[in-house]
């Protein structure tokens, strides 16, 4: 336990002067780290021919967001189809299919990092290091801009003083907000990590695999091969960026990912550093500290609540041993250098941020744990994903402005700018997308028996269904592993839930925020709706439960709720769910 | 009062722009970054960055971070492994709970184990039972070492309290007295045991 406080602690101290940080830098002001990182910005300004100081209304910062993931999205999609004939790749590994090759750029364009592949067995090193680390850096920066751009409206847009009402409003520009959260905020802290993870044993090399002869004469193997690579790289962004995509199958459960207590502890605090950081810089940005204060008390609320739940799961014996084995905690699909404690506050930060990397095999986790994991990906506004999972946590405080704003009899306004039809008719949309995408989804597939792909039984093959496309559209990309998900179907019915779970959720923000910044702002009276309020706070938390348990409880009921009550009453027979 | 002047951009030029990011970006994050944070940590830490690997007599026997499955009597035995300890192929089982397969396979090792130690079942710790989530993890508790010690004591004709020296030898605490868990490394132990045989025949 005290490790996971310190854990938890040293995140936080650590987001507070790094969002103050990213304040600075996305403000454009002159900052003492201009003399390192200004020459190549605009180095890189002059080869992208734009002007930084051209800013853009909400339309033209978002078609610049979308046509930059189109081209990015071809052009990846065009390097993973041809690995096989590009160089870098000694292991000689073969082509991947249209569907596999498809969802894979897919998905790490949308910073899910889903892997319907098994990393280290079917990408070359080019795959792995240019295309999918170029594609964990980028997405986590253009989400962030997205974010600031939301931001900036929220509070009238830049210059704002002297403009005309009701004219479209400077956001930012877009490539330059990008460029800078890459060459300032992620390649820095990339670059710190990956070093301090080599340090602790992560592979570091260009090196084709090892080869081992084994110690044990009488096992029936007698060599082992072990593949390497440079894998420090990727893994520290793979943290860093909530892409959560690793180098080897199981991810960070894999001791060459992940090789000591302390990696892990580094690993873990990376999970929620940008996230935890982003409230700090939209306090900053908004120049509110009371509402950058009531949304670390929301998220952190959330955010102890799941992990107490998730470590106390995990500390229960897992069922399958009972009498068979000392009565100790489920250590199926764990590692023992992290144990039940850390292994379930990895798996409550990582679907909480949409990062998706994992310790330990979520399927083997027990019930409660795996119910949690949902709950972070749902809400998917507890710290969140890089940028996004601020704008989720806007969407959710929009919402509750306007039902708080009913409540008292006030026009719902949020820093003085009224939230009326246009914004409460996108606000609605977003509550709905979710429920659609995953739901339908899930029933689609369990309807057709062949196709789902589950390799457990009962309710929790339900779950695993359930779960997939849950971490698809939260662009989490975590999964229960044991589906078999390199599919047609699977790998095409993802991709749809993909895009609509990115781009909608982000987009539709921006359009709020650019109508928000048009408005006349009201003058603060004793009338108007604190934000910096426990009352607020916990109205808030409430929205955010109550709306999540209208869309989910009866498919958590048929997955995690479900799987629990049968492991607690044995002689109920589970296969006939779903054999 | 006044507006904002904003750009006009056409199609065409939207396009190009966002091609020459997406081929700077990869130019950048994907070459620039990639190969000089990885050539750095390996002139850093050399043998961490190429897979802390161990030599014995010139040849390369594994790593300390990778599991090898180990079978004879005469060697402590790695975590079940879902993938027979394949770095190639790691993984967990990924079955649940719930899963009747999970049940069977825990009871079989637990009677294998029952019987190879010659222990009751309620001796066996979890971590022994409990298939890891790589699949080639490198440690066991140190009471799934303490239960074996016994067996492999008998095997190499030793003290057991030789073996039991050995083992706490080998007990990695946490790291700084803060991150992780007690735990020992299998192949450092078993190669250990191995160094000290050829120390004993060579006294002998």
């Amino acid at each position: 336990m005290f490790e996971i406080i310190l854990i938890v602690t040293t995140a936080l101290l650590l987001a507070w002067p790094l969002g103050r940080y990213m304040a600075a830098v996305f403000s454009g002001a002159p900052h003492v780290s201009d003399r390192l990182f200004l020459p190549l910005e605009n180095l890189l300004y002059r080869l992208l021919g734009i002007a930084p100081t051209q800013g853009m209304d909400w339309k033209r910062y978002g078609a610049a967001f979308l046509f930059s993931n189109l081209v990015l999205g071809l052009l990846v999609f065009g390097l993973l189809l041809l690995q096989h004939r590009l160089p870098l790749n000694p292991d000689g590994i073969g082509p991947l299919s249209w569907d596999l090759a498809l969802h894979t750029a897919i998905s790490f364009l949308t910073n899910t990092n889903q892997q319907h592949y098994s990393g280290q067995a079917q990408l070359s090193y080019l795959s792995q290091s240019v295309v999918i680390v170029t594609l964990q850096f980028v997405t986590p920066a253009m989400a962030l801009a997205i974010c600031v751009a939301v931001l900036r409206g929220m509070m009238g847009g830049r210059q704002v003083d002297g403009a005309a009402d009701n004219s479209e409003r400077d956001l930012g520009n877009y490539y330059v907000d990008v460029v800078r959260s890459v060459v300032r905020l992620l390649m820095p802290l990339a670059a710190f990590m990956a070093l301090l993870l080599t340090s602790q044993g992560v592979p570091s090399t260009y090196q084709g695999a090892a080869n081992v002869a084994l110690v044990d004469a009488s096992v029936e193997t007698q060599e082992q091969t072990i593949p390497l690579g440079p894998v420090a790289a990727m893994v520290a962004i793979k943290q860093l960026g909530t892409n959560g995509g690793g180098w080897y199958g199981p991810n960070s459960a894999n001791p060459l990912e992940n090789p000591t207590p302390l990696s892990n502890a580094i690993e873990t605090i990376a999970i929620v550093l940008l996230p935890m950081a982003t409230v700090f810089m939209a306090g900053y940005m908004l120049q509110r500290r009371g509402f950058a204060l009531m949304s670390l008390a929301a998220m952190g609320l959330l955010s102890a609540l799941c992990i107490g739940a998730s470590v106390y799961s995990e500390r229960l014996p897992n069922g399958a041993f009972a009498e068979l084995a000392t009565a100790g905690a489920n250590m199926e699909g764990k590692e023992v250098r992290f144990g039940p404690d850390l292994s379930a506050l990895w798996a409550t930060f990582t679907t909480q941020t949409s990062n998706g990397s994992v310790n330990a095999m979520h399927d083997s986790l027990n019930p409660v744990a795996g119910l949690v994991t949902r709950v972070g990906m749902l809400v998917n506004a507890i710290w969140g994903g890089v940028g996004c999972g601020f704008v989720n946590f806007l969407v959710y405080v929009w919402i509750t402005v306007f039902l708080a704003g009913l409540m008292i009899g006030r026009t719902p306004e949020i820093f003085g700018r009224k939230i009326e039809t246009r914004e409460i008719t996108l606000l609605g949309a977003l509550i709905v997308l979710p429920t659609l995408c995953i739901l339908v989804f899930t029933a689609i597939t369990l309807a057709v028996p062949a196709i789902t792909g589950h390799s457990n039984p009962g309710f929790h093959g339900i779950s695993q269904v359930f779960y997939e496309y849950t971490s698809a559209f939260a662009n989490n990309g975590s999964g229960f592993e044991g589906l078999g998900d390199n599919t047609p179907w699977w790998n095409l019915s993802c991709v749809v839930v993909l895009l609509l779970g990115r781009y909608l959720p982000l987009v539709l923000p921006l359009m709020i925020a650019g109508s928000l910044a048009r408005k006349r702002v009201a003058p603060v009276t004793s009338g108007s709706l604190r934000l910096d309020t426990p009352t607020f706070c916990l109205t808030l938390v409430s929205v955010i439960l109550i709306l999540n348990f209208l869309s989910f409880m009866p498919a958590t009921v048929l997955g995690p709720i479900g799987e629990a009550l049968a492991l607690a009453q044995p002689t109920t027979i589970v296969t006939e769910v779903l054999p | 009062m006044h507006a904002v002047d904003f750009e006009k951009t056409s199609l065409a030029g939207a396009l190009t722009t966002a091609l020459r990011f997406s081929l700077l970006m990869l130019l950048v994050c994907g070459l620039f970054y990639s190969t000089s944070v990885t050539l750095l940590g390996g002139l850093l830490f050399p043998a961490r960055a190429s897979g802390s690997l161990i030599q014995r007599d010139g040849q390369v026997i594994g790593s300390v971070l990778v599991a090898q499955p180990f079978n004879s009597a005469r060697y402590f035995h790695s975590r079940p492994s879902a993938v027979n300890h394949d770095p190639t192929a790691t993984g967990g089982s990924n079955l649940a709970p719930s899963n009747p397969a999970l049940r069977e396979r825990v009871a079989a090792d637990s009677a294998r184990i029952q019987n190879l130690e010659g222990v009751s079942a309620h001796a066996i710790p979890v971590d022994l039972l409990a298939a890891s989530g790589s699949g080639i993890d490198p440690h066991i508790s140190p009471a799934a070492a303490a239960l074996q010690a016994a067996r492999v004591a008998r095997a190499r004709n030793l003290d057991s309290e030789k073996v039991h020296q050995l083992i706490a030898l080998h007990t990695e605490t946490p790291q700084w007295g803060l991150f992780g868990q007690p735990r020992v490394n299998v192949l450092r132990l078993n190669l250990a045991l191995d160094a000290g045989a050829e120390t004993d025949t060579r006294h002998d």
